[in-house]
């Protein structure tokens, strides 16, 4: 391929935009082979595609590749990027192609799939370079023609001149354009004008996951690759004393066994890998391998400990606080009539349909890895330091992943691999079993929390929460002397305004457990404490639980959804005896209220009849993913809060597999109908903010039948 | 050497009887849309047909499959057109999508035995499959158009 000498020249003429990580993007020419790294993965674009900027590619023969820069679990962001670009770039979804970009967040902004940010963090960016490329588009196509650009106009794929009625596709036109000034301000469109954003337009990836076509981490294949299933010790951290591989070596197909470490942030966590020519063989040789364990030089705990110390910290400790207004604390002192609960939420481990895996190839000057990574520039990072290689030549490929709730966001699973790989000396998949999957963390972090609140007025006057649960920032190096960032998470901030005396604050909680990310993070937990105690002040002040929350949530925003909440569920004609519940809880910049409905079940226990879901996320790109979003969070909700829970003995998790670790199955589920608020607001989160209400409103339903409130989770439903 | 017949083909395959078909399918003939889930028959993530029946082939041994005919999701129709799997489309079903090569296969043996099935019986017969990412609202609904759309085709 031809160098092209104007390269430097024309990328001088760029265009900064900022907000993705803080990172400026350039839109010039620019070939992906030309000695700067290449960006896409090259085996899928050809020679003669240009890029036009670093989410658009366009073939000279006018076919369109959009770049999805982040990881695709199940939210969709492998259909929504695309629609957003399609839109102000003016292609047509069914004309287009869509890659994943590799880790590159020089390119890209931040490429950490997480904090249901992928949207909200680029999508006035993606706007604005999409219409910026039909603007350069259009004008270069006006200059081969002669005529004036206001003439001309981008439709599918195609400028046309309207009075001439002449046409180009983007193909003919991009080289020139390339070479132009990037226009400082394109129009963008109004939201009135969109084509395809707001509306349900079907996921472009789902006929790939109807014929077993579509290829994820554990079906991804590398020449010459051998497969490893690791011994890992059940407590984290112990230190392999001694093993013996004599008879996992007989087991046909498996080629060595060895130690290796899988870096956990600072931590150092040990195994031993069984390296086999194929799955089956590496699991059967692992089975036939014996590893001691020498766990001495750390505390191994206990559920009951665990939530036993909580309690008695949350007795004796006032916390960091996160936030503080007016004084709760004094005027708790002096009341007698208060109400002063704890809160309890379990472990909970993510078990993604997809096990953890990984591929990874050492070789002599770059690593490469292959899987399904939530978090690739995180990798990057973290191999870069640990094996010494600048972060440039650690490749990341992301493939489709088979779910991640968190848990693919992780590097230790990487790190592994390549550590095996470094000593294998060739490409490896290292494969984790269910039973790895789902007992070896990080997991979702067990917490109590102490609930005081006093009311006056009818209204809340002092409310103070304290919670005492372990902060998944200390695994990476965060502070032990701030509260944790997360302890307000959740909880609406239209309660600031109208609570003048409330408090929140994190009381120092340490295990050898390690814990992380899970599904909308501690929202999924406070959010449980918080609206329910809401719910015990709704009571308390003898107030009807939506009005009482209407009263306190006094912003507009706040003020809708709870007028569709009621609208919606029929809340106010509902009768004396049904169970209905409320909750409303903020996450990742969206808020989403949950009524549920439940009734008694004839042969005990309460059945869950209906939940009504009002998701406000602001701007949004396709409402039909909105909605499978929130179906889900709301199944996920449901087994975090009635089907399954981790538990430690001896720092050994008891469950094992979906046997005892049982998640929610079709015929549990109840009929879910959800709502989206519209509005022209900034875009929040989608993947996760449907998740938290869905406990909180279950068992303020179940108090409002019973008269049980329920403060521990799990819990379970026959035995209301 | 097993000899068995995959998706139309006859294949001799030079695995130990004790292998379980899931990894055959998988590691041996390069099938990879019959997914691992859990290995213990609990999810259904890799639900095949064996003579026509749904079968979790993570726990079905090479012996037991030998000389039976083994249809995946790659061979469950030629272009992605079974009912379930249109109707899969039609609805938009998946999510992550790792779970639902197993909840088509699972669903095209209900449908097939069962044309018309209520509510319970989906619920019956797809309890066996897990989904994750909770599309199970969706799976109910797909079911049933799937249904409608069988029956149309049938008249």
């Amino acid at each position: 391929m031809t160098k092209n000498n104007n390269v430097d020249t024309t990328r001088r003429n760029f265009l900064k935009l900022t907000g993705l990580g803080g990172a400026a993007l350039c839109l010039g020419f620019y070939f992906p082979a030309d000695g700067v790294p290449t960006l896409v993965r090259p085996s899928e674009l050809s020679e003669s595609d240009i890029e036009l900027c670093p989410w658009i590619i366009i073939n000279p023969s006018g076919k369109v590749t959009i770049v999805n820069h982040r990881a695709e679990m199940g939210q969709g962001s492998y259909h929504s990027v695309p629609q957003i670009v399609a839109e102000e770039l003016e292609v047509d979804m069914k004309d287009i192609n869509v890659i994943f970009a590799i880790g590159n967040e020089k390119k890209y902004g931040g490429q950490v799939t997480g904090g249901s940010s992928t949207i909200r963090s680029s999508y006035k960016n993606l706007l604005k370079l999409s219409a910026t490329a039909r603007e350069m588009l259009i004008a270069a196509a006006a200059a081969k023609w002669n005529v004036s650009v206001a003439d001309c106009y981008a439709e599918s794929g195609h400028v046309i001149h309207k009075p001439s009625g002449k046409k180009a596709h983007y193909g003919e036109l991009a080289v020139a354009a390339s070479k132009l000034s990037a226009p400082k301000e394109p129009k963008l469109k109004k939201i009135s004008e969109y084509k395809l954003i707001r509306k349900p337009l079907k996921r472009i990836d789902t006929p790939l996951k109807t014929n077993g076509s579509l290829i994820f981490g554990l079906d991804k294949r590398i020449p010459g690759m051998l497969f490893a299933s690791v011994e890992r010790d059940p407590r984290y951290f112990g230190k392999v004393k001694s093993f013996d591989a004599s008879k996992a070596l007989k087991v046909p197909g498996v080629k060595r066994v060895f130690k290796v470490n899988m870096g956990y942030y600072e931590y150092i966590r040990e195994g031993v890998a069984v390296i086999a020519d194929s799955t089956w063989a590496a699991l059967e040789g692992r089975k036939a391998l014996k590893v001691e364990w020498d766990t001495s030089s750390f505390k191994h705990w206990s559920t009951p400990e665990i939530f036993e110390t909580q309690n008695k910290l949350l007795k004796t400790q006032e916390g960091m606080p996160l936030k503080t207004q007016g004084n709760p604390t004094e005027i708790l002192s002096k009341k007698t009539k208060k109400l002063d609960v704890v809160y309890q939420t379990p472990y909970q481990s993510h078990v993604a349909m997809e096990p953890i895996n990984c591929i990874a190839h050492y070789k002599k000057d770059s690593i490469e890895i292959w899987g399904p990574i939530q978090a690739p520039g995180w990798i990057q990072d973290d191999i870069s330091k640990q094996f010494k290689i600048d972060k440039e030549k650690v490749i990341v490929n992301m493939t489709f992943l088979g779910g991640g709730f968190g848990r693919k966001a992780m590097i230790d699973y990487p790190s592994e691999a390549v550590g095996i790989s470094k000593i294998l000396g060739g490409p490896v998949q290292v494969v984790w079993t269910r039973e790895d999957d789902a007992t070896l963390g990080p997991f979702r972090p067990g917490i109590s929390y102490r609930c005081e609140g006093t009311i006056a007025d009818g209204k809340i006057e002092a409310l103070k929460f304290r919670m005492a649960g372990q902060n998944n920032d200390h695994w990476r190096g965060g502070s032990k002397t701030e509260p944790n960032r997360s302890t307000s998470e959740g909880f609406l901030k239209p309660y600031y305004e109208s609570i003048k005396n409330l408090s929140i604050s994190d009381v120092l909680f340490e295990t050898t457990i390690p814990t992380s990310f899970w599904r909308s993070v501690y929202a999924s937990t406070n959010g449980f404490a918080y609206e329910s105690f809401i719910d015990e002040m709704a009571y308390e002040a003898g107030k009807d639980p939506m009005k009482f929350r209407r009263e306190h949530l006094q912003e507009e925003r706040c003020q809708k959804l709870i007028d569709k909440m009621e609208e919606v569920s029929g809340w106010k004609n509902r009768s004396k005896n049904e169970g209905f519940g409320v909750a409303i809880t903020e996450c990742f910049n969206s808020t989403v209220g949950h009524v549920v409905k439940v009734s008694k079940n004839l042969h005990g226990g309460v059945k869950i009849d209906k939940v009504w879901a009002v998701m406000d996320c602001g701007w949004y790109v396709n409402p039909d993913i909105i909605h499978a979003q929130v179906e889900g969070s709301i199944v996920m909700g449901l087994g975090a809060a009635t089907t399954h829970q981790i538990t430690f003995k001896d720092n050994v998790v008891e469950q094992h597999n979906f046997y005892d670790y049982p998640l929610p199955r079709i015929n549990e589920i109840p009929p879910i109908e959800v709502y989206i608020i519209d509005n022209e607001e900034d875009a929040g989160g989608v993947g996760e903010p449907g998740l938290p209400p869905f406990a909180p409103a279950l068992t303020n339903a179940i108090f409002d039948l019973t008269g049980k409130r329920i403060r521990t989770l799990p819990f379970k439903l026959s035995e209301v | 050497m097993i000899q068995l017949t995959v998706n139309g083909k006859t294949e001799n395959l030079d695995v130990s009887p004790e292998m379980p078909l899931l990894w055959a399918i998988r590691d041996t003939l390069g099938l990879t849309g019959t997914k691992f889930g859990c290995g213990v028959a609990q999810c259904g993530a890799c639900v095949v047909h064996l003579n026509g029946e749904a079968v979790r082939s993570c726990v079905t041994k090479m012996s037991r499959a030998e000389g039976k005919n083994v249809v995946t999701i790659e061979g469950l129709s030629e272009n992605n057109d079974h009912p379930a799997q249109k109707a899969w489309q039609e609805i938009d079903v998946p999510q992550c999508g790792y779970c639902h090569s197993g909840q088509i296969m699972s669903a095209a043996v209900l449908l097939r035995e069962n044309p018309n099935p209520t509510d319970q019986d989906i619920d019956d017969a797809m309890a066996g499959n897990i989904c994750r990412c909770g599309t199970y609202p969706r799976i109910r609904k797909a079911i049933q158009l799937a249904s409608q759309m069988q029956e149309k085709s049938r008249i």
